[in-house]
C-alpha cells in the first residue's frame, strides 16, 4: 500500500488516539507539575475607638480572575509528587530515622495512604493473576473431557462472571456477602460467630476483593486455554502414553508446554488489567480497608472539589507502574514480529 | 479428544463432573440468586433473622400480598428514572460501536495491507495505549472539557470511549484482515480499482465475521464502562453503570437497596441474552486476541 493511501485510511483512528489518549497523557504530566493558585488574600486594617485590628479576607473576584486566566495554576515542579498524599519523601525520611527496626519502618510506611494503595494494588495483582491461571487451566481441562453437548452450556455459564461490568459483578457478590446475605450468614454459621462481617476487618476485605478478582478473571483464562486444548497434538499425547507417562505426566510434559505461549499471554494481560483494579473497591464499599492506585485517582476526581493536580500526579505514577508491567509484553511482541519477518 | 475422554476411569470422571458442577454454581448462582431476590422486599432478601426468608419471602407476602413484588423495578425505573439511563446507554453503545468499527476497519485494513516497518511501530503504540488504565486519562480530559463546555454531554463521552477502544479494535481487526488473502484486493487493483474501491467492493463483503466479533467487544466496553462515564457525564446523562453506583450512595434509606438490585438485574439481562446469541463470536474473539496478541 502506498504511503499516501495508508495515511488517509489511518488518519481517523490515528487522530482519535492522538487527541484522546496521547494528548491527555501529555497533559497529565504537565498538570502534575502545577497546583491551583492560592486564594488572593487582602489584609485590611479596621480602626475603631478601641484600637486597630488587622483583618484578612479572601478577594473572591481576584481569585476567580487569577484562576480563570491561568487554569493550570502555578508551577511547583515535583512538589506534589513529594507531598504526603503521594510519595511522602519527607515522611519516609522521618520514619527511617525514627524506626528502630525494619518491621517498625515497614508498619509506619503502611500508614501512608499512597504506599498502602501500592501495597494493595501489588498484592491484588500478584495473587489474582496466578490463581486465575491455575483455576482457568483446571476448568479448561475438566470441560475438555466433557461430552460435546455439555461443553457449550458450560462455556455459556462460565462466561457470565467475566462479561458483566466489574462494578455490577462486585455488587452482586457484595449483597450475598453482606452480613444479612446468604454467604454472610453461612459464614457466621460455619464460624459460629454471629457478629462476623467480612467488611469489618482489613484482612478479610482484601481476601474478599481477591476472591472477587479471581471469580471475575478466571473465565478469560479458561476460554483461552480451552481453545488452546483444541489444537493439542494428539500424536504427542499418544506417544507419551506409549512411553508409559501417567495422566499427570502427560499434562505436565505435553499439555502445559503446548499451552505455554497462551499462558504467558494471559498472564501478561492480566498483570496489566489487575493493576488497574478499582471498580470492585467501589462496589464492595471497601475503601476504608483497601485502596488501589486507580481508586486514588477516582477519589481525587470525584466529589465537589476536583483535585486535578493530585489526580494527575497519581495518574502519572500509575502509568509508570503500568509501563513496568508492560515491558515484557513489548519485548515479546518485538520478538514475535522479528521472527515473523525473518521467515 | 473424544477418544481420550472415553478412556477416563469412572472415579476421575465423577470427580470431574463434581468439579464442573461446583464451578458452574460459583459462576452462575450469584446471578440467579440476585434475579430471584430482586422480586422480594429488602427485609426478606437481606434478612437478619433467617436466610430462608429470601426463599419463602414471608415479609413480602404480608406486606405485598404475594411472594413476588415488582416494587424494586418500579422504584428504579419510574421513581429513580432508570429508563433515562437505559436510553443513554443505548445511545452511547450504538454510536461507540458504529464509530469505532468505521474508523477501526479503515485503520486495521490499512495496517494489514501495508508492508512498511512503521505499521509495526503503530501497532506497538496501540498496544501501549491499550495498557493505559482509562481512569488515568480522565484528569487530562476534565480541564479542556470544562473550558470549552464539553463536559457532561453524551457526544463527548462517545468520542472518548471510541478513542479508548481504538487500540484494541485495531489489533483485533488487523489480525482478522490478515486472514483475508491479499490476492483478493490485489487482483481488484489490477482490474483498475483504487485501493478504496478494492476495499469497498471486495473486502467489505467478506469482512463481517471479524467485524461482528470486534463490534461485540466494543459494545461490551461501552456498556460496562464505569471509569469514564462516571467522570464525564452529568447527572441527567448518566448511563446505567454509573447510575447504579449513584443508587448506592443513597441506599441508606430503606427500600433503596432493592432499587439497586432491580437495576443491576435490568443491566445484566441484556448481556445474558447477548452471550446466548453470540457465545461463539465472543469465544473466538478472546482467543484471536490470545493467539495474535
Amino acid at each position: 500500500m502506498k504511503h499516501k493511501t495508508f495515511f488517509w485510511f489511518f488518519l481517523p483512528t490515528a487522530s482519535a488516539m492522538l487527541l484522546f489518549i496521547a494528548l491527555p497523557i501529555f497533559s497529565i504530566v504537565i498538570q502534575s507539575l502545577f497546583t491551583p493558585h492560592d486564594a488572593v488574600i487582602i489584609v485590611t486594617e479596621n480602626c475603631d475607638p478601641f484600637g486597630c485590628k488587622q483583618e484578612t479576607t479572601i478577594d473572591q473576584e481576584a481569585t476567580r480572575d487569577l484562576r480563570k486566566s491561568e487554569p493550570l495554576g502555578k508551577f511547583v515542579g515535583l512538589e506534589i509528587y513529594k507531598d504526603r498524599g503521594h510519595l511522602a519523601v519527607n515522611e519516609i525520611k522521618e520514619i527511617w530515622v525514627e524506626a528502630n527496626n525494619f518491621t517498625e519502618f515497614r508498619n509506619n510506611i503502611g500508614n501512608l495512604p499512597f504506599y498502602r494503595a501500592i501495597a494493595f494494588t501489588l498484592t491484588f495483582t500478584f495473587t489474582v493473576t496466578p490463581l486465575m491461571l491455575v483455576f482457568g487451566f483446571i476448568i479448561a481441562l475438566a470441560v475438555n473431557s466433557l461430552h460435546q453437548n455439555l461443553k457449550g452450556l458450560t462455556i455459556f455459564f462460565s462466561l457470565l462472571p467475566m462479561i458483566v461490568s466489574p462494578l455490577i459483578g462486585s455488587l452482586v457478590l457484595f449483597w450475598m456477602i453482606d452480613s444479612r446475605g446468604i454467604i454472610g450468614e453461612a459464614l457466621q454459621y460455619v464460624f459460629e460467630d454471629p457478629d462476623l462481617s467480612l467488611k469489618a476487618s482489613t484482612g478479610l476485605t482484601w481476601v474478599m476483593l481477591i476472591v472477587y478478582g479471581v471469580w471475575h478473571a478466571t473465565p478469560f483464562s479458561f476460554v483461552v486455554f480451552y481453545a488452546g486444548l483444541q489444537t493439542l497434538p494428539l500424536d504427542t499425547i499418544e506417544s507419551a502414553k506409549i512411553d508409559g507417562a501417567s495422566r499427570l505426566q502427560q499434562i505436565w510434559y505435553v499439555v502445559i508446554p503446548h499451552l505455554m505461549p497462551l499462558i504467558t499471554f494471559v498472564a501478561l494481560m492480566q498483570l496489566m488489567d489487575n493493576f488497574r483494579v478499582f471498580e470492585p473497591i467501589v462496589g464492595f464499599s471497601a475503601e476504608a480497608h483497601a485502596q488501589s492506585l486507580s481508586w486514588f485517582i477516582f477519589n481525587d476526581l470525584g466529589g465537589e472539589t476536583r483535585l486535578l493536580s493530585s489526580a494527575a500526579t497519581s495518574s502519572v505514577l500509575t502509568i509508570i507502574g503500568v509501563s513496568i508491567l508492560l515491558f515484557p509484553v513489548l519485548i515479546r511482541t518485538w520478538r514475535d514480529f522479528n521472527e515473523k519477518s525473518a521467515k | 479428544m473424544i477418544n481420550r475422554s472415553l478412556k477416563l476411569p469412572i472415579s476421575l470422571k465423577a470427580s470431574i463432573s463434581i468439579f464442573i458442577v461446583f464451578w458452574l454454581i460459583i459462576a452462575a448462582f450469584p446471578f440467579i440468586w440476585t434475579l430471584w431476590g430482586s422480586f422480594k422486599i429488602e427485609a426478606d432478601f437481606f434478612s437478619k433473622a433467617d436466610w430462608m426468608n429470601a426463599l419463602y419471602a414471608p415479609r413480602t407476602i404480608t406486606e405485598k400480598g404475594g411472594a413476588f413484588t415488582g416494587d424494586g423495578y418500579y422504584g428504579a425505573w419510574v421513581q429513580e428514572n432508570f429508563w433515562q439511563a437505559v436510553i443513554n446507554t443505548t445511545l452511547v453503545c450504538f454510536f461507540v460501536v458504529g464509530t469505532s468499527l468505521t474508523i477501526g476497519t479503515l485503520g486495521g485494513y490499512a495496517l494489514s495491507r501495508s508492508s512498511y516497518k512503521y505499521t509495526f511501530w503503530l501497532l506497538i503504540t496501540a498496544l501501549i495505549f491499550r495498557a493505559m488504565p482509562p481512569i488515568t486519562l480522565v484528569a487530562g480530559y476534565l480541564l479542556p472539557f470544562y473550558e470549552w463546555n464539553l463536559w457532561g454531554h453524551l457526544a463527548t463521552t462517545v468520542i472518548v470511549l471510541v478513542a479508548i477502544n481504538q487500540p484494541f479494535t485495531l489489533w483485533m481487526l488487523h489480525s482478522f484482515f490478515q486472514k483475508i488473502p491479499k490476492e483478493l484486493d490485489e487482483s481488484a487493483k489490477v482490474d483498475g480499482c483504487t485501493q478504496f474501491q478494492a476495499f469497498r467492493h471486495v473486502i467489505i463483503p467478506v469482512m463481517w465475521p471479524g467485524v461482528i466479533t470486534t463490534g461485540l467487544f466494543s459494545f461490551l466496553l461501552a456498556y460496562n464502562d464505569f471509569a469514564i462515564t462516571s467522570m464525564l457525564l452529568s447527572q441527567n446523562n448518566q448511563t446505567m453503570v454509573p447510575k447504579i453506583a449513584s443508587f448506592m450512595g443513597t441506599t441508606q434509606t430503606e427500600g433503596n437497596v432493592m432499587f439497586a438490585v432491580a437495576a443491576v438485574v435490568s443491566t445484566t439481562a441484556p448481556l445474558f441474552i447477548m452471550v446466548m446469541f453470540f457465545q461463539r463470536q465472543i469465544v473466538s474473539g478472546l482467543t484471536a486476541g490470545a493467539v495474535k496478541g
